[in-house]
């Protein structure tokens, strides 16, 4: 499943749409500490964050993320997206909580 | 790859905007010679979290990397307050991180701990006053 396939399946905004959105998804993580998201979140997971600050880009991309997901209708930094979008990370917003993201996602992936 | 590639980046003080582009610049140039994707990652991540602590606690430094054909060298210096107990330091979840810095995620005792991790040889020299030098081998 392609970032773009979970993003129409979560009914999930994307923020960033000239990132490039056909990374595959093989997992999802969720987890707002940045150091223990880099050890222990894998390559190809969507990452489910409620930080919304410039770093969490360089995390998705250190950590080889498939895209961030900001759940619960948080609002996102201008300066986060253009740092997104220069990178090349998917940011995606979503009105769903964080469990229920995890969970649906969880479920697509089975 | 053939010879020795040397990159320098200065880490501004505070900034922590800017956090995070000398690891990404120096991971893009490692995928770029076709090392091992493990060890890129490892070498990215473990410099990351020294760029992270530079800025927060040292008021920035330096970074001198050297890229051979088997391994990389990180070299983070700066002029900061020191570790006063290293040992203390390298323990997981011990922090001197600043409220507004754990509010960003950061601050909970887990860099020193991850570089540690990520690193195949880490050595750290700190004086108290007058700063920290850590140096990160990766080997590929």
């Amino acid at each position: 499943m392609t970032v773009a396939e979970l993003a129409a399946k979560l009914g999930a905004r994307i923020l960033t749409p000239q990132a490039n959105a056909q990374q595959e998804v093989t997992g999802v993580y969720c987890g707002d500490l940045l150091s223990w998201v880099m050890s222990h979140a894998e390559k190809g997971d969507a990452w489910i964050t409620v930080h919304t600050h410039v770093n969490i880009v360089a995390v998705a991309v250190l950590a080889e993320l498939a895209c961030i997901i900001i759940p619960e209708s948080i609002e996102v930094d201008d300066g986060t997206v253009a740092r997104a979008k220069e990178q090349g990370v998917t940011l995606l917003g979503s009105d769903l909580k964080a469990a229920e993201l995890c969970w649906r996602i969880y479920e697509m992936l089975r | 790859m053939s010879g020795i590639i040397r990159l320098h980046f200065e880490l501004p003080g505070n900034d922590l905007m800017s956090a995070g582009e000398a690891s990404s610049s120096v991971k893009k140039k490692l995928n770029q010679l076709g090392i091992n994707p493990a060890a890129v990652k490892k070498a990215a991540i473990a410099m990351y979290e020294a760029e992270i602590n530079a800025i927060i606690h040292a008021g920035g430094g330096t970074l001198a990397v050297t890229i051979t054909k088997d391994r990389i060298n990180i070299v983070i210096s700066d002029h900061g307050p020191g570790i006063a107990d290293l040992d203390l330091a390298m323990q997981e979840g011990y922090s001197t991180a600043p409220d507004y810095i754990r509010e960003m995620g950061f601050g909970a005792g887990m860099g020193l701990p991850n570089i540690k991790r990520n690193a195949d040889r880490l050595e750290i020299k700190s004086a108290v006053g007058q700063g920290t030098t850590v140096e990160i081998t990766v080997f590929f």
